[in-house]
């Protein structure tokens, strides 16, 4: 076969175009990094032990918290409310562990509920406009409310019902306002964002800095010195339907 | 170029059609500025159900679009030329249909004014990208067969040889519009009622009997308002297509149901009892999933009686049948069924308010005026040529070829 150098120098560019984009669909459809780096530098996550959190069965002080640092209105009706951080009931949250012979009390117990800023998460993947996207440095699931475009299909892929989405004018419902916090408008999809602004400032999540009982502890999974990783080797945590393979960080004591 | 001029010559009961359209689509569009001032609060969708009527209707829609296969295939791959007065319809109606599943997403966003944030960002991860990539394409494809077909016949000339590689494309194209569009559910992992792998097949088996049903009785309508008969060997060919279709949807469903109620895991039980036999005090969709059930037994059994489906008065009540039970199905039952129960085991009640429905019939009568204007330009050039525009039965037939088949034009 004869080939001129000016064919082959053709050929091998080609080839080459034609492997690395192969392997950049390929790593973009697996949801890999391009840089090859494994795993997020930092891993944040929190344990929520119901046990302190039911010891104070009126306390809302997280979601108080929560609601006037992130400018979260409280709406009345409940198809439209906007929920970052909530109780529900354990019964509820955990269906798959339901035992049938306890306690009214104990199934009817609140847990707090939040996004699970999961390592694989099935809004990241579906969300049309790269509105919602999982941060390198920490592994915080983000969201941009000025690229959202209110598709919803984060809400219908999210299994544990983190998503809100503003049904009317949030602004409008909003009492006190916090003019370091971004408010947001309607048509758009938010959530949780483990309070990254705070984070930026050295401070740790409002919700877990508030809470009287102690309830809520925040860290980094990926420093096996922190808080986090001490309880979670020491004793056993549940998560939310961990079968699905979205690699939930929130972890419960029950 | 695109021959419009001939929309705007009409009789006096065809301006009086296109006023009422025009009326019901200017009531639609306030209702849907409402709707843009005050947002989608003014739906019946809520944090628990929040897909509903718009993106049921754009899943059918969808479905009713990629049928037009159903007349293309049989005609230009193996040249059936029964379906040669008929092929075009089905393609105008692609056309259409597109152009209603591309509204019913529009009037569905939250922030429509920044809808190109999906060219501008797109996300190859995301199946609503290739839901938007396949859809457009599928689009352009049919415009472009449509526009070429009708300049052929004015011309009464075969249409061109590069329009056939442009058919070609479409058939396994108008598959992927289905598949792409059942892959935005059956690929999340949260919704058991969505996650299974026959969600592509099933949607493809219920679009060829429903679309192809709407196409039968738009011929029927046509041959009674205009004189343009398709032909009976058309109309008979195509229930037996539907016949097949619906069987298969039918057995597709029986499936899962055996896979839920054998398996006993309450997730896939509970999404059909939900539908079919009732959970909690909320089940809004009980009477609907029943309905679909009567109606899809009662379609097949219409249609597999060939004395009933041969009689064309009694096909098109099966057609209708198929059309409604199969529009339950899935413009009703299968978006706002995959949403109960919730993530936290709730079953929430979904009724669409009045301006949804409003913006809903208002999308459907913007699909029904491109049809009317589409079908008159056709059926206008048709008319110029009345060896083109009347009927001879199949067997006083000449040998003249099909206009533009595949095979009438390999000969040469």
């Amino acid at each position: 076969m004869n080939i001129t150098r000016k064919q082959f120098l053709g050929l091998a560019g080609a080839s080459i175009l034609v492997a690395v984009s192969g392997k950049q669909v390929l790593a973009e459809l697996e949801g890999e990094r391009q840089d090859g780096k494994p795993r997020p530098r930092k891993q944040y996550a929190m344990i929520v032990d119901t046990r302190k959190c039911s010891t104070l069965p009126d306390c809302t002080k997280c979601i108080d918290a929560c609601n006037s640092s992130h400018n979260v209105p409280v709406i009345p009706n409940p198809e439209h409310e906007i929920k970052w951080i909530w109780k529900e009931e354990v019964a509820n949250v955990f269906e798959a562990q339901q035992i049938p012979y306890l306690e009214t009390t104990l199934k009817e117990r609140a847990t707090i509920v939040l996004c699970n800023h999961c390592d694989n998460p099935p809004c990241v993947r579906v969300c049309p406009t790269g509105a919602t996207w999982k941060r390198e440095e920490d592994g915080i699931v983000m969201m941009d409310w000025h690229r959202c475009i209110g598709c919803r299909y984060c809400m219908a892929a999210c299994p544990y019902g983190s998503r809100s989405f503003n049904w009317i004018d949030p602004r409008t419902e909003l009492k006190v306002l916090n003019p370091a916090f971004p408010t947001r408008t309607k048509g758009v999809v938010e959530k949780c964002v483990f309070c990254y602004e705070r984070l930026a400032l050295g401070q740790g999540p409002a919700c877990a800095e508030v809470c009287p009982a102690k309830a809520l502890i925040f860290g980094d999974l990926n420093d096996p010195q922190s808080e986090v990783r001490k309880m979670l080797g020491s004793g056993l945590t549940l998560r939310r339907r961990p079968s699905l393979g979205t690699g939930p960080n929130i972890y419960y004591i029950l | 170029m695109f021959m419009l001029e001939k929309a705007v010559t009409g009789s006096r009961k065809y301006w009086t059609w296109i006023s009422a359209l025009l009326l019901v689509i200017l009531v639609a569009f306030y209702y849907y500025m409402r709707q843009f001032d005050y947002g989608l609060g003014l739906t019946g969708m809520g944090r628990n159900i929040s897909w509903g009527l718009y993106i049921g209707q754009f899943t059918f829609m969808v479905g009713v679009a990629a049928s037009a296969v159903m007349v293309v295939l049989p005609y230009y791959l193996h040249d059936h030329k029964e379906f040669h007065r008929m092929t075009i319809l089905g393609e105008l109606l692609a056309v259409a249909s597109v152009v209603v599943c591309m509204l019913f997403i529009f009037v569905d966003i939250g922030q429509p004014m920044r809808i190109l944030n999906v060219l501008l960002y797109p996300q190859f991860h995301s199946v609503m990208f290739w839901d938007m990539a396949s859809l457009s394409g599928y689009l352009l494809l049919n415009i472009i067969i449509t526009l070429a077909a009708l300049h052929a016949e004015q011309k009464g000339l075969p249409v061109a040889r590069w329009v056939r590689y442009v058919i070609l494309l479409s058939i396994p194209w108008a598959v992927s519009i289905h598949t792409v569009t059942a892959f935005l559910y059956a690929g999340l992992p949260g919704r058991p009622f969505w996650l299974t792998a026959i969600m592509a097949p099933r949607f493809l088996a219920s679009a060829f009997a429903s679309g192809p049903a709407l196409l039968i009785l738009l011929c029927m309508l046509v041959r009674r308002l205009t004189g343009y008969d398709v032909g009976r060997k058309a109309i008979d060919a195509l229930a037996v297509i539907i016949t097949y279709a619906m069987a298969m949807n039918v057995f597709f469903l029986s499936l899962e149901i055996f896979t839920a109620y054998y398996s006993r895991i309450p997730d896939l039980t509970e999404d059909f009892n939900n539908l079919y036999l009732g959970i909690g005090p909320h089940s809004t969709l009980l009477p609907w999933g029943r309905a679909s059930i009567v109606l899809m037994v009662i379609s097949l059994g219409m249609l597999l009686l060939p004395r009933l489906r041969r009689n064309h008065v009694t096909l098109v009540v099966a057609c209708v049948v198929t059309y409604l039970a199969l529009w339950i199905d899935k413009g009703i039952c299968l978006v706002v069924g995959g949403f109960m129960p919730s993530p936290f085991g709730f079953v929430s009640r979904y009724v669409p308010t009045f301006p949804e429905v409003m913006i809903t019939v208002g999308v459907y009568a913007i699909g029904i005026l491109m049809v009317t204007v589409l079908y008159k330009v056709t059926l206008a050039v048709k008319a110029a040529d009345p060896t083109q525009f009347a009927y001879v039965p199949e067997d006083k037939h000449k040998a003249t070829p099909a206009v533009g088949t595949l095979a009438a034009t390999e000969v040469k």
